[in-house]
């Protein structure tokens, strides 16, 4: 065979590429904060920069297996295109080749589980004593949060498709303007706040990128989750699950201010009783 | 036939077990249902298969050895055209629209659906197209 | 008349005789699986061509912040269309209702489907299913709007009301069994109608696919039929299955859909993997590297895709996250054998880039991608941050359209003289390729990040000053290269029709018994048969010196089969 002079030095080429992969992979993880953040939100709450850090995990982890599988495939297609007629030896199976390519596979899918399960554990890990509790009810269009000292911010945002800011309520300057549309759920920032998620007619999403979470608001079902913002800010949010028409506009943003902050926010509001009684679904 | 069997039973061992497990991690209903449907889609055909796969000789395309000349004779009657299959389809289709758009359609509906199955029936007793 | 055929022992003078109706008479009343299966070819790729059209309309409308080319509710019609279309009307039937049913009974050997007028039946159950949904668009009020899958209670008759989602429940219903009783028919030929010597394990991987993807949609298929009549008894009936408010349960509907949904997503790609293992090994002159290997990871990834059904349902926070997260991770395995093998198939191999074969290796890439984020949509947690955004519609495009239509296409250009007898333009072919591949790239690349950014899916417009005008127009701009690219297809039809280059009965040297037949067959297929000693008779009949090695590459392997003829090495 005209290849054979070629393969020591193409595996040892493959060699060195492995060796700066893992290199690589491992600066990146020994960098602990400089994790570069591959597109995605580092995440603005506790739970959700954990689901940042799998994140980066599993991505590099893609990465290497892709790449490798990915120039195995384009080095065979240009190594092994026709160069003359001879005709190639016939072989079919490697029983050993096989198996470590059946073993290795599961070795790294059980090790992706064993880090899913951590995560989702602590993400999914509801305190028994939360400082807030705020019920939230997704509807045809909009959104309404419900404090525990009866105040409601609620806005549809069909009728009033720009209600910037916590609708009419005075709370902080918001900025950039794209990121306050929909109304506003206020929070206080370095506490856990737990979310009563509910929905009053279809399923909807309740989905806050920058904290790495989505959690469907459904007919008939309360879920439960906590957050913990890390700082004071502004983050844009929005329903994810389609609820009809006005799918697209069903916006809403969460501000995070300093715990004080919040509770002069919170007493200067007036109570009001809520339009839908909370023994809704 | 044996494979075949074995394949189905497969079927029905695999979603036995997923839906044990299943049932006894979540307690939830509607799954296991659907897990408990899909072990008995696998075991009836499975066993019936498996059955008979230990009553007769294996068939000429059970044997890696056989010639084309072992499996000679009539493989079976198969129908050069027909047009029944169109006429019941037609049939169904106008029964279905009916309940969107009046149900003066099962009329014509059921017309066709009766015709094509005495149709489909006579053809296959003469052995030929009507 | 009916007929009795016999097997074809021996070389028969004058192939059978076969009068029959001509023109659109046997369009209607063939039973001939080979009529059928050229009718569902046609009539997916023409619902393709619609959905592909939706599909432009929608980018055109999201390339720049609040789009105004088409209003909310047609937005809505259209992204639902779009998928219901390319799910049930495209993908699905041009694989099993198509190529299966044209390559199925020529690979194993068969005269024709086991049971002949129930395979026209299905073929026309599909065409009244296709019409049904299509004519959603003419009806007050329009097609149905809730996404292709219609979840309860926003399906319901009080958010949905008018009867273009009765018409769209109705469709699914006819396909449905369409599907299933082609199913059925596809599990007996496979099991009854092989040839003496086609042992189960000497199938072509093709026609594995087949029967797994056949055992699915027996699996699943009746599980949506029922879910969709629930939800039709529950928008006209006064039932309250789906509904909070007569104590009835929605989620049940999510349940029951994707235990339909999953298994479905297989149905669409196992047929298509089929594909590319008939083509990687003929175009490499090799056998399939790892056969039984590949049979085993076909039946694993159709047993797993059924316990995964959940995997959808993550972020609703009532169902059980290790369980389905791990099945679904599981999927990578089996999944990455196949990988692994087709790669060993071309290893040392001699590779002709064909047309074919140049779609089959862009289906490996697209395919590869659309796999690595499909691991890690199945870990819960990175689910909860990516769900139902554009993060998630570039993974299912980058596996469906890679399979669907790269593997698709590549199965088409593949069995092309087949069906016709007579040549394709090679040219014309790679610029489809070339053409689809960059489109490819471009339009679903940028969705990643999209998604990634936060833009969720089915939106009809999004507000400015979010940073995503500029993905989107790339975005859109790939998707006109993908729609430019198959009017070098419609072109090569053209040109195929008018200027006939004549094929042969085997153009490629390939190896599965279809190759045996005239191109295009003859009515009941065969007039002789080689026997059948490998996976591969066509190329054993051809190559009597290049015999299969059992193990290993450096010669010292067993030949297969018995009576071979000399060793070449």
């Amino acid at each position: 065979m005209t290849d054979e002079p070629l393969r020591p030095a193409l595996t040892g080429r493959r060699r060195r590429g492995a060796l700066v992969l893992v290199g690589v992979a491992l600066s990146l993880l020994l960098g602990g904060c400089q994790v570069p953040d591959f597109f995605g939100f580092r995440g603005a709450t506790k739970q959700g920069h954990d689901e940042f850090l799998l994140y980066v995990g599993t991505f590099i982890a893609a990465l290497v297996v892709g790449g490798f599988v990915g120039l195995l495939i384009l080095f065979a297609v240009v190594r092994y295109r026709r160069r003359n007629e001879e005709m190639p030896k016939q072989f079919q199976y490697h029983i050993a080749l096989e198996l470590t390519y059946t073993v290795v596979p599961i070795i790294i899918v059980l090790i992706l589980f064993g880090f899913t399960v951590i995560t989702e554990n602590r993400v999914d890990a509801v305190t028994p004593k939360p400082n807030l509790t705020v019920d939230v009810y997704a509807f045809q269009w909009g959104w309404e949060f419900d404090y525990p000292n009866h105040v409601v911010v609620r806005a549809e945002t069909t009728t009033d498709p720009d209600p910037v800011g916590p609708e009419g309520l005075s709370g902080p300057q918001c900025s950039p303007a794209a990121w306050c549309l929909g109304p506003g759920l206020i929070l206080p920032s370095g506490e856990t706040t737990q979310i009563n998620l509910r929905s009053r007619d279809v399923v909807h999403g309740f989905f806050v990128p920058e904290f790495n979470f989505s959690r469907y608001a459904q007919p008939g079902v309360l879920n439960q989750f906590d957050f913990t913002v890390i700082k004071p800010g502004v983050f844009r949010a929005q329903c994810t699950q389609f609820c009809g028409l006005y799918h697209s506009l069903m916006l809403f943003h969460v501000v995070a201010m300093p715990p004080t902050q919040f509770q002069t926010w919170l007493t200067a509001q007036e109570p009001t009783t809520s339009l839908n009684t909370k023994a809704a679904p | 036939m044996r494979i075949e069997a074995l394949f189905l039973i497969g079927v029905a061992a695999f979603f036995g077990l997923v839906g044990l497990i299943y049932w006894f991690w979540g307690y939830e209903q509607s799954g296991t249902a659907m897990l408990l449907g899909t072990t008995l889609l696998g075991l009836l055909p499975g066993t019936y298969y498996f059955w008979w796969s230990r009553r007769m000789k294996p068939r000429p395309e059970d044997r890696s050895d056989a010639s084309i000349e072992d499996g000679a004779g009539v493989i079976g009657s198969f129908p050069d055209s027909s047009v029944w299959p169109f006429v019941l389809g037609m049939g169904l289709f106008l029964v279905v629209l009916s309940i969107v758009f009046g149900l003066w359609l099962l009329a014509p509906g059921f017309a066709l659906v009766i015709s094509a199955a005495v149709g489909v029936t006579v053809e296959s007793r003469r052995g030929g197209t009507v | 008349m009916t007929t009795l055929v016999e097997r074809p022992v021996v070389h028969a003078e004058h192939p059978e005789h076969h009068e029959g109706p001509t023109g659109l008479l046997k369009w209607m009343t063939s039973t001939d699986h080979k009529v059928i299966g050229m009718n569902y070819i046609v009539t997916s790729l023409v619902m393709f061509f619609f959905a592909g059209i939706m599909a432009l309309v929608i980018r055109t409308q999201l390339t720049v912040p609040s789009g105004a080319v088409v209003s909310n509710q047609q937005f809505n019609e259209l992204f639902t269309m779009h998928g219901s279309l390319m799910l049930y009307l495209f993908a699905g039937p041009f694989a099993f209702g198509g190529l299966a049913n044209y390559i199925v009974p020529l690979q194993v050997g068969a005269p024709d489907m086991a049971f002949p007028r129930l395979n026209a039946l299905s073929y026309w159950l599909y065409l009244s299913g296709s019409i049904t949904m299509m004519l959603g668009f003419m009806v007050a009020g329009g097609a149905a709007a809730f996404g292709w899958v219609a979840y309860a209670p926003l399906s319901e008759a009080t958010f949905s009301p008018g009867s273009g989602p009765d018409l769209w429940i109705l469709a699914l219903a006819l396909t449905g069994f369409s599907a299933i009783f082609t199913g059925v028919n596809l599990v007996t030929t496979i099991f009854y109608l092989r040839a003496p010597g086609m042992t189960m394990f000497r199938m072509p991987i093709f026609t594995w696919n087949m029967l797994v993807t056949a055992i699915l949609i027996l699996i699943a298929f009746p599980v949506l039929t029922a879910a969709v009549v629930m939800l039709f008894c529950d928008r006209h009936f006064g039932t309250h299955i789906y509904t909070v408010q007569g104590g009835g349960v929605p989620v049940l509907y999510q349940n029951l859909f994707w235990f339909f949904g999953h298994p479905e997503v297989y149905i669409l790609a196992l047929p298509y993997f089929g594909i590319a293992t008939e083509v990687i090994p003929v175009f490499s002159r090799k056998p399939l590297f790892g056969y039984k290997g590949m049979a085993f990871a076909t039946m694993s990834i159709a047993a797993l895709s059924t316990g995964v059904w959940a995997h959808h349902m993550f972020t609703t926070g009532t169902v059980l996250l290790p369980f389905f997260s791990l099945l679904s991770l599981l999927i990578a395995v089996p999944t990455g054998i196949k990988f692994f093998n087709w790669i060993g198939t071309m290893w040392r191999g001699s590779i002709v880039f064909g047309t074919p074969m140049l779609f089959s290796i862009g289906f490996l890439f697209a395919f590869l991608m659309g796999g690595l984020t499909g691991v890690m949509l199945a870990s819960p947690p990175i689910d909860f941050v990516t769900h139902d955004t554009y993060f998630v519609v570039a993974h299912f495009h980058q596996v469906l359209f890679g399979s669907a239509v790269f593997a698709g296409f590549s199965g088409l250009y593949f069995w092309y003289p087949k069906f016709f007898g007579r040549m394709y333009n090679e040219t014309l072919g790679k610029l489809h390729f070339w053409f689809l591949f960059i489109g490819f790239w471009v339009t679903f690349m940028p969705q990643y990040e999209l998604g990634l950014k936060g833009m969720p899916r089915r939106v009809a417009t999004y507000p400015a000053g979010l940073g995503w005008q500029n993905l989107n127009i790339v975005s859109t701009v790939g998707a006109f290269i993908i729609g430019f690219s198959f009017v070098f297809f419609l072109v090569n039809l053209w040109v195929s029709w008018r200027k006939p280059v004549p094929a042969g009965d085997n153009p490629w040297d390939a190896h599965a018994l279809e190759w045996f037949a005239t191109s295009p067959p003859v009515h009941h297929n065969f007039t002789k048969l080689p026997p059948v000693r490998s996976e591969r008779p066509v190329w054993d009949f051809h190559h009597p010196d290049a015999r299969t090695i059992e193990h290993g590459h450096n010669g010292h392997g067993q030949l297969v089969g018995t009576g071979a003829g000399p060793r070449q090495d």
